[in-house]
């Protein structure tokens, strides 16, 4: 395993070039999310229409899989149902943890290049740490602080 | 650190022969990620040297009973390897007597014990004060008293170089203060504290005090009656022996004075449905079977570093903070997070444009081991407003070598990342 399997460049531009970061004052949901164990925070605001995503950023500090991971799930969610979301949720995490999930699985896009990262066991969770904070804002509509552990 | 230390000469440390030391430590010829290791995470646990691996198996081969128990041999063989361990350690800090040498898990449950027995006698509004720089376990075990019983913890402030405010430290000591609890050497930024001063201001005012030495005993000798606190507390497996096997110090009259804190087997004398009489210390603070095969070990490992000798191993130490603080210095972008004057072989590193998280990552891809993260010390990472470090920890069997590889590591993960 290779850390180039890691580091694709895909990954590398959105750490560099963070798409979609920042505040979003008109956001109907906001959630903090953390990863204790390495201390990478992240917020998430989302302004939600009926199940339509109709916007999504973020800001916050993280290592280069965890600011990657969030800015390209924010450019993969824009316009998405909350249904689509929740699938993509669950391909993702699919694609970090399981064995053998084949990493074309049309859905997922640009996304499959996190494919690398399973081989990197203390590092799923900053690639996840995006996709919690996700699923916390489609869930509550407060505001809430949840952790990757 | 001990007035020993300071004075070994050059020439003592000159002659120390780190590849002899380095053939008794068996795991440090793993290979990673097909590079010789560079195990540089010692603050987090050491390795082990033959001798101590060896001192657990022979204990399972040849001694293992129940200790205090039997009256046949292996439980008298047991009990002796683990009292032998604990007269070792009572040695080996100095202590007056073995009845102040009560073995635990660790640092965590020496200090947990502590806060339940001696925190017991504290009333509303009594206080405690520790350091912005307290490992997590110096932490949440006052924060839960003050939550139970309404004590106040107070602070005492660092400075930008991670060392201890000793004004603010001196004015926070009051009336009401029941003791003074900090880190001899801090683990995240390896400051060694100022302890004879925290505790003659302590002792100035009858404030008893706790030292936490998990990372000071297995680089200097310590010493706690020249010391004079009154709880020294550490952990075996950052002391090169096993896991699961720690030392609270503690001086007599205060121990006898303190209610028990688990209730069981082992710290009785005699127990009825009405009432239980305590066993005499240290087994008052026992209960239940010990970690005798962890015991075994660090009498192992103390009797180890008696060999090499302590005062060499922070002469080298030494030595090796210069050199890689140095080398440091060199690597674009980096910054040391710790910076005191008096300073033991711990780099705390930020690199610009990099998460720890990833460098973490990119180093142990180069063999390189290094700790990522806010080191169970997230009130430091906020002082300083950084998420969390990448910090090389040294012990003695480390090298100029394996630094130059950890800071050669550095600019390839500036090549990657940045
Ligand atoms: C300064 C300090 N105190 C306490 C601890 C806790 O030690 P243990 O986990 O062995 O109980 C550590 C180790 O992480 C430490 O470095």
């Amino acid at each position: 395993m290779d850390l180039d399997d890691l580091y694709q460049e895909v990954i590398l531009d959105h750490k560099r070039n963070p798409r979609n970061f920042g505040p979003m004052p008109d956001a109907n949901r906001n959630v903090d999310g953390f990863n204790p164990l390495c201390g990478d925070h992240i917020h998430l605001h989302m302004k939600l229409a009926g199940d339509v995503i109709e916007d999504v950023r973020f800001e916050g500090e993280g290592c280069a899989i965890s600011t990657a991971s969030a800015s390209l799930m924010t450019e993969a969610l824009k316009g998405k149902r909350v249904e689509e979301a929740e699938r993509m949720f669950e391909a993702v995490h699919a694609l970090l943890t399981e064995e053998d999930v084949d990493p074309d699985l049309g859905q997922l896009g640009k996304l499959a290049i996190f494919s690398g990262v399973r081989q990197f066991p203390s590092r799923v969770k900053c690639a996840s740490l995006a996709w919690h904070t996700l699923c916390a804002a489609i869930q509550d509509d407060g505001d809430e602080v949840i952790t990757t552990e | 650190m001990n007035a020993t230390a300071e004075t070994v000469t050059k020439s003592d440390a000159a002659v120390f022969d780190v590849e002899r030391i380095r053939a008794d430590f068996p795991i440090l010829a793993e290979r990673a990620h097909g590079q010789p290791l560079a195990y540089l995470d010692n603050a987090a646990t050491s390795q082990k040297p033959q001798a101590v691996i060896d001192a657990v198996n022979h204990y399972y081969r040849h001694q293992n009973a129940n200790v205090h128990r039997g009256v046949h041999l292996l439980s008298e063989r047991a009990t002796e390897v683990y009292e032998g361990a604990r007269d070792r350690v009572r040695d080996f800090i100095n202590a007056r007597s073995s009845r102040e040498v009560v073995f635990v898990r660790g640092t965590t449950e020496g200090i947990n014990l502590v806060a339940h027995s001696l925190g017991r006698g504290f009333r509303k509004g009594d206080e405690v004060v520790i350091s912005h720089m307290e490992h997590h376990s110096n932490i949440v075990p006052w924060q839960q008293l003050r939550d139970q019983l309404g004590i106040v913890l107070k602070v005492a402030p660092i400075n930008q170089a991670g060392e201890l405010d000793m004004e603010a430290f001196e004015a926070l000591l009051g009336e009401r203060t029941k003791l003074v609890s900090v880190t001899h050497v801090s683990n995240a930024l390896g400051t060694i504290n100022p302890v004879r001063r925290i505790i003659e201001l302590a002792h100035g005012r009858d404030i008893p005090v706790l030292l936490d030495g998990a990372q000071a005993v297995p680089h200097a000798g310590v010493d706690v009656q020249a010391l004079d606190c009154e709880f020294y507390v550490f952990s075996g497996h950052k002391m090169f022996a096993p896991t699961g096997i720690g030392v609270l110090y503690g001086k007599e009259a205060l121990l006898e004075r303190m209610p028990p804190f688990q209730g069981g087997g082992e710290m009785i004398k005699m127990v009825t449905f009405d009432r239980t009489v305590y066993a005499e210390l240290p087994h008052k603070f026992e209960a239940g079977t010990p970690n005798i095969a962890g015991a075994a070990g660090l009498g192992a490992a103390v009797a180890y570093l008696n060999a090499v000798g302590m005062d060499r191993i922070a002469a080298y130490e030494h030595q090796l903070l210069t050199y890689g603080t140095e080398q440091l210095q060199q690597v674009p972008g980096a910054r040391i997070i710790g910076t005191a004057r008096d300073k033991a072989a711990v780099l705390s590193v930020v690199l610009d444009g990099v998460h720890a998280h990833d460098i973490g990552t990119i180093v142990d891809r180069k063999g390189v081991a290094v700790r990522s993260g806010h080191h169970c010390a997230m009130p430091v990472m906020q002082f300083f407003k950084v998420a969390a470090t990448a910090r090389a920890s040294l012990a003695f069997y480390n090298t100029r070598d394996e630094l130059d590889r950890f800071c050669d590591a550095l600019r390839y993960a500036r090549e990657v990342l940045v």
